[in-house]
């Protein structure tokens, strides 16, 4: 090993090339692999096709999400083809020895969501989904990014893909949160200055003492929102917040096997002079409640802020004018007092316990606004007991609101769960392209508290007024 | 999953000078739940495509005789969001061999070149001179040399050169692809795999 300062992605790359092809990919290992039922059905067709089996499925992990319902989960799934996904997945599964949870299973939710709280997703490894949020787990320290479907059956056939080394970027934030800033804000904030294509070739840092403060789940969204600025994954240095989260999960180390892995996760940071090829530094202190007017995640603003000038951007005038014609607003619009016709809390972005608390945080005491259909969507069977445990179920049901069963639901809409065309839904979900949430749907992204405050007043309000 | 060779395309192209094109709008999320890889094409761009009726949208490209040929050329950042591989199956089901972009997504170049499409990236400039040439005349002809790395329009024969690695071009040129040559590393995988003891 050279003495050369490197970084915290170096050393957890480095130490997974198999092999360096000149002037080509890395041959990279593979720790973890997650699979779901839609990007993975074509991939186990290639196997079969090339008579190869699966290289390593104790470290393969497979989990029903994207198209599952978020009621009645006892009952069969309707859908024909999201019942043959979901059959094709617990097939390939057990032909290959792969753990599955699937429906029903009381270990069951958002790919994102179970491997962090089982304990499977740990400081160092390298992991990957055929999910492009699989950037979620860089939370812990771990090399973590989505791949395409031949990746998924190149993983499964060889526990490798082959794959250039990203540039690097640090992305510091310093400074103390405002009120009702969250992690969410942080994201939504970074790639509203960064552009959907400003990390795009770069693996991120994140690095100041926002992300040093900040609890595993709150690291876990801004993570996950990595690739909405282009960039494979994001990561946050291990650190005691890491450790005591993953302390006596399910499938972590136990006994010696603990000290070990604790002794090695201890090392895994930036060394002082390391280099990036590129480093931003933001403010915290500058940063406000956000929520998104366009169709890319990078049209956010602060919530006291109006929808800017095309002429005021860089580029794109024309693009930019299709996206508020698709949204139905207007240059230099406010935000504040817009009419809002859906809710939905959940995803891998924001489907964890900390943000149905901060949820109940501002429901408690009130109503659903008449107008607004609510769904609540826990990112997992664990996060659904932790709600009803902690009381934030009677909170819900008090306020009119009902809790539904765990999935990626109204994220993608690939289940029932769609905003219909025209109807404004505020979504603590990741994305807000054109159609995302249902054809036609028109999506502002936002964080939890954001969502409840509409929830409760029906129209897009400014969090710190209900605080 | 082998593909066809690539070598030398030369073909008409269809414009979308649409920036940040992203992976729900080449097919949505709903026609992602076939457990096999057919008939993608037939969803590519579906909701710019089609009316909710079902009736083709009179202003979209696709819907436009006028334009034809294996050739996409898109605005920057095209290819961006989610992961799906089956936004790069839906494009060479329509039967597109290759995107021309100033910019690409990485997920989506990955994805494309594990398929068989070539993901060609041009400067800003040469993407406007492509646009303009195709609104000149809709039959304007590109080609796309990959042995030479060049992409030319041919009846004013501007061309630029493009970066591809040489791992990448070798197993387009020949149609090989990374499954293959994982297989024949699998000793020096599997040793790899029990000194990390993972």
């Amino acid at each position: 090993m050279s003495n050369q300062p490197s970084t915290l992605f170096d050393k957890v790359w480095d130490s997974h090339v198999v092999r360096k092809i000149e002037d080509g990919p890395d041959v990279f290992f593979i720790d973890r692999h997650f699979i779901h039922e839609v990007t993975s059905p074509v991939a186990f067709l290639g196997l079969e096709s090339r008579g190869i089996k699966v290289m390593s499925p104790e470290h393969t992990f497979a989990t029903a999400d994207h198209n599952t319902p978020t009621i009645n989960q006892h009952l069969p799934v309707k859908d024909p083809l999201s019942a043959n996904q979901l059959k094709a997945l617990e097939q390939n599964s057990a032909k290959y020895g792969i753990s599955h949870w699937g429906l029903g299973n009381p270990k069951n939710g958002i790919v994102h969501v179970v491997g962090p709280e089982n304990g499977i997703t740990l400081p160092g490894m390298t992991i990957v989904c055929g999910d492009s949020h699989t950037s979620t787990h860089g939370a812990f320290g771990a090399i973590a990014f989505g791949i395409g479907t031949s990746e998924v059956e190149m993983v499964l056939s060889s526990q490798c893909i082959m794959q250039p080394k990203p540039l690097k970027m640090r992305i510091n934030v310093n400074g103390t949160l405002g009120k009702a800033v969250t992690p969410k804000d942080v994201a939504l904030y970074i790639i509203s200055k960064l552009t959907t294509a400003g990390a795009t070739g770069y693996f991120v840092e994140y690095a100041g003492d926002v992300f040093e403060k900040m609890s595993m789940e709150g690291r876990m969204t801004v993570c996950n929102m990595s690739i909405e600025m282009g960039a494979r994954g994001g990561m946050v240095a291990p650190d005691e917040t890491t450790f005591a989260y993953i302390n006596g999960r399910d499938q972590a180390p136990k006994g010696e096997a603990w000290d070990k892995a604790l002794a090695y996760w201890k090392t895994l940071k930036t060394d002082e002079d390391a280099v990036f090829d590129m480093e931003y530094n933001f403010d915290a202190s500058d940063i406000e409640p956000m929520i998104t007017y366009g169709t890319n995640p990078g049209m956010g603003i602060g919530i006291s802020k109006l929808i800017p000038k095309a002429a005021d951007l860089k580029g794109g005038a024309t693009t930019y004018e299709k996206s508020l014609k698709y949204m139905g607003f207007s240059e230099e619009d406010k935000m504040i007092g817009k009419k809002v016709d859906y809710v939905f809390i959940g995803s891998c972005t924001n489907g964890r316990i900390e943000d149905f608390r901060a949820f109940a945080s501002i429901i408690k005491g009130r109503k659903k606004a008449d107008h607004v259909t609510a769904w609540v969507v826990p990112g997992s069977h664990i996060v659904e007991q932790q709600i009803k445990e902690e009381g934030i179920l009677d909170i819900l049901t008090e306020a009119g609101f009902t809790l539904r069963q765990p999935g990626c639901s109204a994220c993608l809409a690939m289940n029932d769960d769609k905003i219909p065309a025209g109807k404004y839904a505020v979504s603590t979900s990741n994305r807000n392209f054109e159609g995302r949430q249902g054809p036609g749907s028109r999506t502002l992204l936002a964080s939890p508290l954001m969502a409840a405050a509409a929830a409760v007043t029906g129209f897009v309000t400014d969090p710190r007024e209900l605080m | 999953m082998a593909y066809d060779k690539f070598t030398v395309l030369k073909s008409s192209a269809v414009p979308l000078p649409i920036e940040n094109v992203d992976t729900d709008q080449i097919i949505p999320a709903r026609f992602l739940k076939a457990t096999k890889r057919e008939g993608f094409g037939d969803n590519l761009f579906r909701d710019w495509r089609y009316n909710n009726d079902e009736s083709p949208k009179q202003d979209f490209i696709l819907n436009n005789p006028l334009y034809s040929g294996k050739i996409l050329v898109a605005g920057t950042n095209f290819g961006s969001g989610s992961s799906r591989e089956h936004a790069a199956w839906a494009i060479y089901d329509y039967g597109f061999r290759c995107v021309v972009s100033s910019f690409f997504a990485d997920i989506f170049k990955g994805n494309a070149l594990n398929i068989g499409i070539l993901p060609v990236q041009v400067s800003p400039a040469f993407l406007e001179k492509i646009f303009k040439a195709i609104e000149a005349d809709p039959k304007t002809e590109l080609e796309v040399s990959l042995p030479d790395q060049t992409i030319t329009i041919l009846a004013k024969g501007d061309r630029e050169s493009f970066k591809i690695n040489g791992y990448k071009k070798h197993n387009m040129l020949n149609g090989f692809d990374d499954i293959d040559y994982l297989q024949a590393m699998k000793n020096d995988i599997a040793s790899f795999a029990a000194e990390k003891e993972i």
